[in-house]
């Protein structure tokens, strides 16, 4: 009796090397802005500019993150869009909100 | 919408869960900037409730460790780079499922696994030393010595840092535990053969949406609470 009777025939395909590359670079990309993030931590003087860099810096993983990992930038526009439209309100809710707290006494 | 019924789903509840998550960030905004910041340079800084606590002050220890040393951030460092690599190992998974390719699928969700794991050992030991605190902190509270944090009584600085801290990274640490159960449950049913049989190993690449999630709630996480 055959082992594998019950077991449909599977034909497995090569690695697609080129894709492979494109993610492990992704990491690197991802890993090389983290390393960036921890030298600027400890080399720029706290203010408004430092923490701007860091936004700008957590939106480009975000965006690789998003984008390649999750595959969205691969997917259909509307999808894409369905997506990312409604992440204006979150930028809304963060602006609101830090506003009201910079003119909020403190509470303790 | 191009993309099949459960992928969309996956996508839809990632984006609630964003505001969930965002919800809980911005509200540490706002609570954060309505309490006043340190003034003077970052080597003076002292652990006081009168001021919000400079970040990298806070989180200096490593495990294994207990030289005076401080090492300002680079125990969630290496925990922000274990999350990165169990999400190329996920997208790895996605690949060979792409290919029908049992073995690797197999091999990749297990690396996965064991990154996640990893990840929640250090967000363990994390906690146990937010909690019990440095050798050598500032007592602040009520006149009294007292080391660490909890959810009365905090080392650091204002009350609510302490309470932010274990409800963000807590509620982050439940979704990356979930998703390690789901991760083991997407491997045991490849090795089991089912998608195999299934023809299509689609179950991998929504899993890995809300693995990759995990990951970029905390890229957030890390900028906004251990960066700013």
């Amino acid at each position: 009796m055959a082992h594998h009777s019950n077991e449909p025939q599977v034909t497995v395909l090569p690695p697609d090397k080129e894709k492979i590359k494109k993610l492990w670079t992704v990491a690197a990309i991802l890993g090389a802005v983290t390393a960036v993030e921890f030298v600027i931590a400890f080399t720029m003087s706290h203010g408004t500019a430092k923490t701007f860099l860091f936004v700008i810096l957590t939106i480009v993983k975000a965006g690789y993150i998003v984008g390649e990992f999750m595959h969205l930038k691969y997917e259909v526009k509307v999808l894409f869009w369905a997506i990312l439209i409604p992440i204006l309100f979150i930028i809304w809710m963060l602006v609101a909100f830090v506003y009201e707290g910079m003119k909020m006494p403190v509470f303790n | 919408m191009g993309a099949s019924y459960g992928k969309l789903m996956m996508w839809f509840f990632l984006l609630s869960d964003a505001f969930t998550f965002s919800g809980l960030l911005i509200t540490y905004g706002l609570v954060r900037s309505s309490h006043p910041a340190f003034e003077g340079l970052v080597e003076s800084f002292t652990f006081s409730t009168e001021y919000w606590p400079i970040p990298e002050k806070v989180f200096d220890a490593i495990p294994f460790y207990h030289g005076g040393m401080s090492l300002p951030l680079v125990f969630v460092g290496i925990m922000t780079f274990i999350l990165i690599m169990s999400s190329v190992t996920m997208v790895l998974a996605v690949e060979a499922g792409h290919r029908m390719d049992r073995k690797a699928v197999e091999k990749w969700m297990l690396w996965t696994i064991l990154g996640g794991f990893a990840f929640l050992g250090c967000q363990a030991w994390e906690w146990n030393h937010f909690i019990h605190g440095a050798f050598s902190g500032d007592a602040v509270a009520e006149g009294t010595t007292f080391f660490g944090a909890n959810l009365r009584q905090n080392q650091y600085g204002p009350q609510v840092f302490a309470d932010f801290f274990f409800f963000i990274t807590g509620f982050h640490g439940f979704h990356v535990f979930s998703g390690v159960m789901f991760n083991f449950l997407i491997y045991y049913n490849t090795v089991t053969g089912v998608y195999e049989r299934r023809g299509h190993y689609e179950m991998v690449e929504k899993v890995g949406l809300y693995w990759h999630f995990v990951d970029l709630v905390w890229v957030f996480v890390f900028t906004f609470f251990y960066l700013v």
